[in-house]
Formats: structure tokens, sequence, C-alpha cells
């Protein structure tokens, strides 16, 4: 027996129909499982970095290695982890604004998170400018300057994907395209900037805190 | 409504039809894209390899110098991995998992796109590599002859780093795109559970795709950086470890063998139940053996690197063999399959059973390398080389060319010729054991691989031209191939929609199958739609109009 798509809506109740695109099973929006499985592979990414950084740490004799003293979380670092904690919040705020229907509320939210993200990165640029200058510490300065900037650079550059798309939310938002009901691009963009968040506390407490 | 009609009517004119194919998101022609790419490069990848095995032939250096042979076998493997099986593998998914699925379209058309002309770019990354002076490295690019520039001072392996991160994002856009598709996009009724077993192994590839290929992006990353920026991670000197590097890659090498067969699987366990005229026995199992390898994929990285000495060998050993069970358990549901079927020998079965018949030899070697004491004598000799070809060709080549003779009238409304599909897969089952059975021979006694010599008196001189004679044999097997395909496509469509009396839905819709995929779908009470509504009574389907109680009917 064949049954014939344009009879399926009345033969089964909406959530089971998966027609073409529209997917609607209930249940999550494909383009925000898609950014779940890619923030999965992301994690797998940064495991590769930090599975590197442990090995270092495990077989060199002295680690951190001897004259790297000016590597401590108090001051630049510390200032970037609060701003980008907050960051994370206001996004919170943001997301849950358009949740309830709020798009002036969430335009707000996503330009003062804009405005942390692109301040970390100034703050991150800026350290970078003082250590290479400064401390004679670049990335050529053993491994355990590798880690270093590789990590944290491979991290602000997520920063900056983040903030790429905080601003198209922005300007999508500011264009009036969010509702109460459709908003994936919001919920996507903000699942991303706390794993960013996330990622940068791990590497926060173990670059500079732990050591 | 309910018209299947097919859109004959001929493109406007030649131009459009390019613009068309270059700027699609339809899965279909991207599935054909990939396909014919990654045949283009199977056969570049094969020339590799002749010239390889045409320098080992007899003793002495005749044919190529050892710069050009130290980049000969290292492009044969990339290309052979990243541009020919996965690829393939992927654009045969990319036509069929939709289709079987029941859904119109992958659920991300553009990034499928993306991710095909990602694949594009990342080729060209590759294959300039031999412009600027080539990438000696062997695919598995050890350090420190990858990292340290004073061995491979050439910009060529910078090129080859390069290219597999492209190819690497765009592996894990498509991987997203297929798990998303396979959760997202089934039809009313589909269950998992109900999923045809290509779709499940698609699913569990592109799992280990997810996992496996950010780790290896990483590294690419790192050696990158040694090379180009004065990093550290693998110099001594500075604190690095170069074992590090055999970690990072075989984290992501091992579940990459997975990746590369368990697609073969899938296609495997789709051929056996149609030409058996059975169901797949034990489905369930299936699917948790599938899992279960993707699992243990994770958990055997280090059986590749037991002679560092720098793993815990009980462990890795351990599992090794433990992989053997749940690939044991699918050799005798294929077995099962069969055993008592009305078995029909068409070429897509023919090459079915003999991938069963190969595939075994190849897996038996993999478990002798388990046996650590084994794996320290044969390390890094010819019965490696053995064991992956046995695995690679005999397994997935051989699933490759069974897939693409069984799906073909799918994609292009005809069937290729049978008798040339019997003469290739002859020519190309006795030069598949001819060139790597004598090879196992070779390994036993102690020929190391990578080497494009050998001493006249090591005795190994007519086991190597055996292996070149198989080799040549292989590359002869591909030209009835494409005559097969040039005279098929010349012939006019026969418009088969259901030639093999198919059990899933890619055969309830017209052949080739229209933009949309589907005026409409049968019920779907089982993994075996298209059989339940062609049977009615004998499957799953409902009981036929008069209701004669039928003895066969299954719950």
């Amino acid at each position: 027996m064949t049954v014939n798509t344009e009879a399926l809506d009345q033969q089964m109740p909406e959530e089971e129909i998966a027609s073409g695109h529209d997917a609607k099973r209930g249940g999550m929006d494909p383009a925000l499982l898609g950014m779940m499985l890619f923030i999965a592979s992301e994690v797998m990414f940064f495991a590769a970095l930090f599975a590197a950084y442990f090995n270092a740490r495990a077989t060199l004799p002295v680690f951190p290695p001897e004259g790297t003293e000016f590597l401590t979380p108090w001051g630049l670092p510390l200032i970037g982890t609060i701003i980008l904690i907050i960051s994370s919040f206001t996004m919170q705020w943001g997301t849950s604004r358009i949740r309830q229907g709020d798009r002036t509320g969430l335009n707000r939210a996503v330009a003062v998170t804009l405005v942390l993200g692109i301040i970390f990165l100034g703050i991150q640029a800026y350290d970078y400018y003082v250590l290479i200058t400064h401390d004679d510490f670049g990335i050529d300065s053993g491994v355990y300057g590798t880690l270093f900037y590789t990590m944290t650079g491979f991290h602000g550059a997520h920063v900056l994907g983040g903030v790429i798309g905080l601003a198209v939310i922005l300007s999508r938002g500011i264009a009036g395209q969010f509702t109460k009901q459709h908003h994936v691009a919001v919920e996507s963009v903000h699942y991303y900037w706390h794993f960013v968040d996330v990622v940068w506390i791990l590497l926060f407490l173990t670059i500079y805190v732990v050591k | 409504m309910g018209t299947a009609t097919v859109p004959s009517g001929a493109p406007a004119s030649r131009r459009s039809t390019i613009i068309e194919w270059l700027t699609t998101t339809d899965h279909k022609k991207i599935g054909v894209m990939y396909i014919v790419t990654a045949f283009v490069f199977f056969m570049f990848g094969g020339v590799l390899a002749l010239a390889i095995r045409t320098e080992l032939a007899v003793p002495g250096l005749q044919f190529v110098d050892q710069a050009v042979y130290n980049q000969l076998f290292g492009m044969h493997a990339v290309m052979m991995i990243f541009l020919f099986v996965m690829p393939m593998t992927t654009g045969l998914a990319n036509y069929i998992v939709p289709l079987q699925l029941g859904a119109a379209d992958m659920a991300f058309p553009r990034i499928n796109a993306l991710s095909y002309w990602m694949l594009v770019m990342g080729a060209i990354l590759i294959v300039s590599a031999f412009a600027f002076g080539g990438a000696p490295t062997g695919w598995t690019l050890y350090v420190p002859l990858s990292t340290n520039t004073d061995f491979t001072p050439m910009t060529g392996v910078d090129l080859l780093l390069l290219g597999l991160v492209v190819l690497g994002f765009s592996s894990i856009f498509g991987a997203i795109n297929f798990i998303v598709t396979i959760f997202k996009m089934r039809a009313p009724g589909m269950g998992l559970m109900r999923m045809p077993m290509f779709c499940w192994t698609s699913l569990v590839t592109s799992v280990l795709l997810l996992f496996s290929l950010p780790v290896i992006a990483a590294g690419l990353i790192m050696i990158f950086i040694d090379r180009n920026y004065g990093g550290g991670f693998f110099d001594p000197a500075l604190g690095g470890s170069p074992v590090l590097w055999q970690h990072i890659f075989w984290f992501f090498g091992h579940p990459e063998v997975y990746i590369l067969i368990l697609p073969a699987f899938g296609v495997i366990s789709e051929i056996i139940p149609v030409f058996s005229r059975k169901p797949l026995f034990g489905y369930k199992a299936f699917v948790l053996a599938t899992a279960a390898i993707g699992a243990l994929g994770f958990t055997v990285w280090a059986h590749h690197m037991f002679a560092t000495g720098a793993v815990y060998l009980p462990f890795f050993a351990f599992f090794t063999f433990l992989i053997a069970v749940p690939t044991g358990v699918k050799f005798f549901n294929w077995l099962a399959t069969m055993w008592g079927g009305h078995l029909r020998f068409d070429t897509p079965m023919l090459y079915a059973v003999g991938f069963i018949a190969l595939f075994l030899i190849g897996g038996l070697d993999g478990a002798f390398l388990a046996v650590v004491p084994f794996d320290f004598m044969v390390h890094s000799t010819y019965w490696v080389v053995s064991h992956i070809h046995y695995v690679l060709v005999a397994g997935a080549v051989f699933a490759i060319f069974a897939s693409l003779f069984y799906w073909f009238p799918k994609m292009s409304g005809r069937r290729l010729d049978e008798r040339l599909g019997k003469i290739q897969f002859w020519i190309l089952f006795i030069g598949t054991n001819l060139a790597f059975f004598p090879q196992h021979m070779l390994g036993l006694d102690g020929m190391i691989r990578r080497i494009s010599d050998y001493s006249g008196n090591a005795g190994w001189t007519e086991l190597n031209f055996l292996s070149t004679v198989g080799a040549f044999m292989i590359a002869f097997s591909v030209l009835p191939f494409l005559w097969n395909v040039f005279i098929t496509l010349r012939k006019p469509m026969e418009h088969e929609s259901d030639p093999w009396d198919g059990n899933s839905l890619e055969w309830a819709t017209t052949s080739p199958p229209p933009p949309w995929n589907f005026d409409s779908l049968p019920e779907i009470r089982s993994e075996r739609p298209l059989f339940d509504q062609k049977y009615p009574g004998v499957g799953h389907g409902p009981t036929p109009e008069p209701a004669p109680e039928t003895e066969g009917a299954a719950s």
C-alpha cells in the first residue's frame, strides 16, 4: 500500500512528520544539533592541545621552565578572564530576552557581549605584545612558549569567530529577523560563546594558575 | 499528484548545465561529483602504485631514483586514503543515505556543497605539493622527518599539511551533516532500528570522523608550527616529544581505518540480503557490532606503537583482540544471511562475496599483529603492507565496486553490463591476491616497507615480481570498468526503478530520482519497507485485502 505524502498530514500527528527541510519532529532544531556536534569536534581539537600541554608538563624536569616567572595570572589575564565570564552572562541574558520575544533586549545584550569580546581580544593582543617585546617570550622559546601561544592563540581565534557570529546576530537582530519562536541562530551562537568561555576558564586555570 | 515524472527535458545549453552542476546543492549531484572526483584520484594513486611496483619488480634501481620513490609511496597512501576511499564512501552516502531515509535532501544542503568544494581545494593543495619539491614524508608524517627542515626543506610538505587540514574540515562538516540528517530527516515510521544498515554504518563513521579528525587537525597544525615558526612540540632539544606525534597521529589513524571500512561493511550488508532473498540475519546484533567497532576504535591506537616501548602493551593488545569479536559477529551474520538463501550472483553479489572471502584474510593478518611478540618481528615490514592492502583493496575497493554496480542503475537509470562486470571482477580478484599475498611471505622474510631496492641474493625477487604482476592486473581491471561505464551511459535509459528487487527506500523512487526524491513513500514497518510493500503478507506489511491467514507472516 502506498501512502501519498500529501495524505500523511491527516494520518500522522504533526510531530512525527519529517518532510523535506522542515523536520517538524520536535526536539532540538537541526541547526542547533549541528552546532552542538561542531562544538563536540572543537572539544576534541582543544583536547589534543591540552594533551600536548600535559605531555610536556609530565616529561620536562622543571615545569614551567625557569625564566618564565613573568607569566602570572594576576593582572591582564585575570581582567580578561573576568571580562569573558561577564560576557557569558550578558549572552545568556540576551538569549533569555529573545526567548520571551524581547528584540530590543536581545540587541542590547548582544551589543554588550560583542564589545566585551573585542575588549578581551584587545587585552590578549596587548599581553602578547608585552610578552614578546618586554619579556622576550615567543612561540620559538622552547616547547613552553610554543604551547602557550598555540593554545591561547587558537582560543583567541575562536573568540574572533564568536565575535563575527555576534556581529551577524546583532545586524540580523537590528533588522528584526528574530522572534520568540524563530531565533535558532541566537541559540547556536550563544552555545558557541559559552563553549569559548569554558575553554578559556580551563586554559586560564591550566596555564596561569596551576601551571 | 502521483505522476512519477522524470525531468527529462534536454538542458537549455551546455553552459547552463555546467553552471547548474557547479552551483548545485542537490545531494545526488554532489554525491556524483564526489564519486567522480574520487575515481579520478583512484587512478592517480594507482599510477603512483604502479611506479612503486615497477621499481620493486627486480633488484636494482632502474625506474625512479630514491628521492622520487620517497615521494611516491607517501603520496600513493595520501591519495588512496584521503582522496579516493573517503570521498568515494562520502559520495555514495551522500547519494544514498537521504534516499534510504526517505528524505528530500541532506539536513544542510549548502554545507554539503561546501564540504565537496573544500575537498576540491584540499586535493589541489595536495597535488600541488608535487610542484614544490614533493612530500617525501610518508602518509604518517613521522617526526622528525616531517618537522626538521634540514631533512624536508621543501614547501611540498607544508602544502600537504594544509591540504590535509582542509580535507579534515571538509569531512567534519560532512560528518555533522550526516549525523543531523540521520537524526532529523528520517521518514515517518522509520525508527533508528528500522534504518538500513548502510545508514547505520554512515552514522557510526560520521561519529568517528567528528571525534578523530579535530585531533589530527591539531597535530598537523603543530607540525606546521614546528616547521615554520620555530615551535618545539616534537623537538626534544626544545623540550618537546617525538612520541607525542605518534600518539596524536594514531589516535586519529586507527579510527580512520574504521572510517574507511565501516561504509564498506554497510554496503555489503545491503547487497547480501537483496541477492540472497532473505532479511539480514541478526539486524540488532549487526547494529550493536557496528557501534562496538566504532567505540573500540578509540581504544587501540597505540597498537601501531608497540615497537616504541612507550605504551602499555597488555591494554592495547587486549582491546585490539576484542575488536575481532564484533567483526566476527558481522562475518557470521553475512554468512547466516546467505545460508539457505536463493543466491543470485550478479556482479554486486560477486564483489560482496569476494569481499567476505578476502577481507577475512586481511582481518586475520591484523589479529596476528595484535600479538605483541609477533608485532615486534614484523613491525614495519611487508606483512603490514599486505595487511593494509587486504583490508583496503580487498575490503574497501571491492565494496566500492560492489556498490557502484549495485547503485549505478539508480544513479543513471541504466544497468552496467554484467559480462564486463564479471570479467573485471575476476581480473581484480586474481590480481589482488597475486599482488598482496606474496607480501606476507616477504614480510615474514624481513623485507622492510618503504625501501626502493633490495639485494638480488635476498631471495625476494620472485615474490616481488609476482606482486608487481598482480599490481598491473589490478590496474588493468579498471579498464573494463571505464569501458563499461562509457558504453552504458551511451545506451538509452531503462528507468527501472527497482532492478535488483531491493528492500530499502532508494528503490521506491524512479531511476534516476527526481530532484525532490519521492512522490510518495511506502509505509515503513521494518528495515525493509519496500519488500513489505511488494510482498504483502510475507514481511511486515499489512495482510492482503482478501485476508487469507498467511503462514509465513512474521509478526
